[in-house]
């Protein structure tokens, strides 16, 4: 089965335990670059359908950092709604609209420079917080093993419709409210002069 | 197994990459993506932290933040759309009056 490799891979190599550290960490360092690389370049480039294909890959590496985490379902949903449907509307708006570069306006001098500074405080402020004051309580540790793949299927199909049973119903009427509000939105009136 | 640090880090780095891109860019669109940046980042929290503890709860919530992603998408590039046919623009900088 196709969304078990990383699993396969894993029980396969776990009898050399030091190599499945090693694949998995190097995996993991690849993966990050490509993550962080693609993330830049969907801030960086001019023309937001650049912005856009950058973004699709770097949800498809997110999608492998789920199937590392364990969580194949999760993999799933993030290619086929986020890569798939989400940044499909994205490419569609953009080009439907043909916005792709917007004219060079009026640029404010201290934007740029508040953004950086703003930014370097979040980061710094994330990483201490979740690393530095958390392990003071000691809650967060390597995991030894990760769940089995179909179980974890299983499992979560189960909680989904037993524990979560009326947020999962009330998505759907979200779903449904939202279908609703972009048509009303977008939709001409008739005789309404525009 | 990577150590769930790692992931946190790199969750960190993203959502502040996204973070950055709502405060510099001015092309609405742009800055939609780099909230969806910042949705993925959080998520990708949640789904490690779901795996170090060995819970489905963060697994779920990520479900559910991806399917309120998908119903905000569709509401805002419908306003987008709006916006742009009403001012023949879409610059973040030129939307600064209520009544259009």
């Amino acid at each position: 089965m196709s969304i078990s490799w990383s699993t396969c891979l894993r029980d396969y190599l776990s009898t050399f335990p030091k190599v499945t550290m090693t694949v998995e960490l190097i995996l993991f360092l690849i993966l990050a670059l490509v993550a962080i690389a693609t993330a830049l370049g969907m801030l960086l480039s001019r023309n937001s359908v650049y912005s856009a294909l950058f973004l699709v890959l770097n949800f498809a590496t997110v999608a492998v950092f789920y199937l590392l985490l364990g969580a194949p379902f999760i993999a799933m949903a993030q290619v086929t709604v986020y890569a798939g449907a989400i940044m499909v509307l994205f490419l569609f708006v953009i080009m439907l609209l043909g916005t792709e570069v917007l004219p060079a306006g009026k640029v404010l001098p201290w934007q740029r420079p508040l953004a950086g500074a703003l930014a370097t405080i979040l980061v710094v402020e994330a990483i201490y917080l979740l690393l530095v004051r958390a392990r003071s309580n000691a809650a967060i540790v390597a995991p030894e093993a990760t769940f089995n793949t179909m179980d974890s299927l299983r499992e979560m199909g189960m909680q989904l419709f037993s524990n979560y049973l009326l947020p999962f119903e009330v998505t759907s009427i979200l779903l449904l409210v939202a279908m609703v509000g972009a048509i009303v939105l977008t939709k001409k009136e008739k005789g309404a002069q525009r | 197994m990577v150590p769930v640090n790692y992931y946190v880090i790199l969750s960190a780095i993203l959502f502040t990459i996204g973070a950055v891109g709502v405060l510099v860019r001015r092309n609405p669109l742009v800055i939609f993506m780099s909230v969806e940046l910042m949705l993925n980042a959080a998520n990708l929290a949640m789904v490690a932290f779901s795996s170090t503890l060995k819970s489905f709860s963060g697994q779920i919530f990520v479900f559910f933040v991806i399917a309120v992603a998908a119903a905000e998408v569709a509401v805002g590039l419908a306003l987008i759309v709006e916006i742009f046919r009403t001012k023949h623009s879409i610059n973040v900088d030129e939307m600064n009056s209520l009544k259009g």
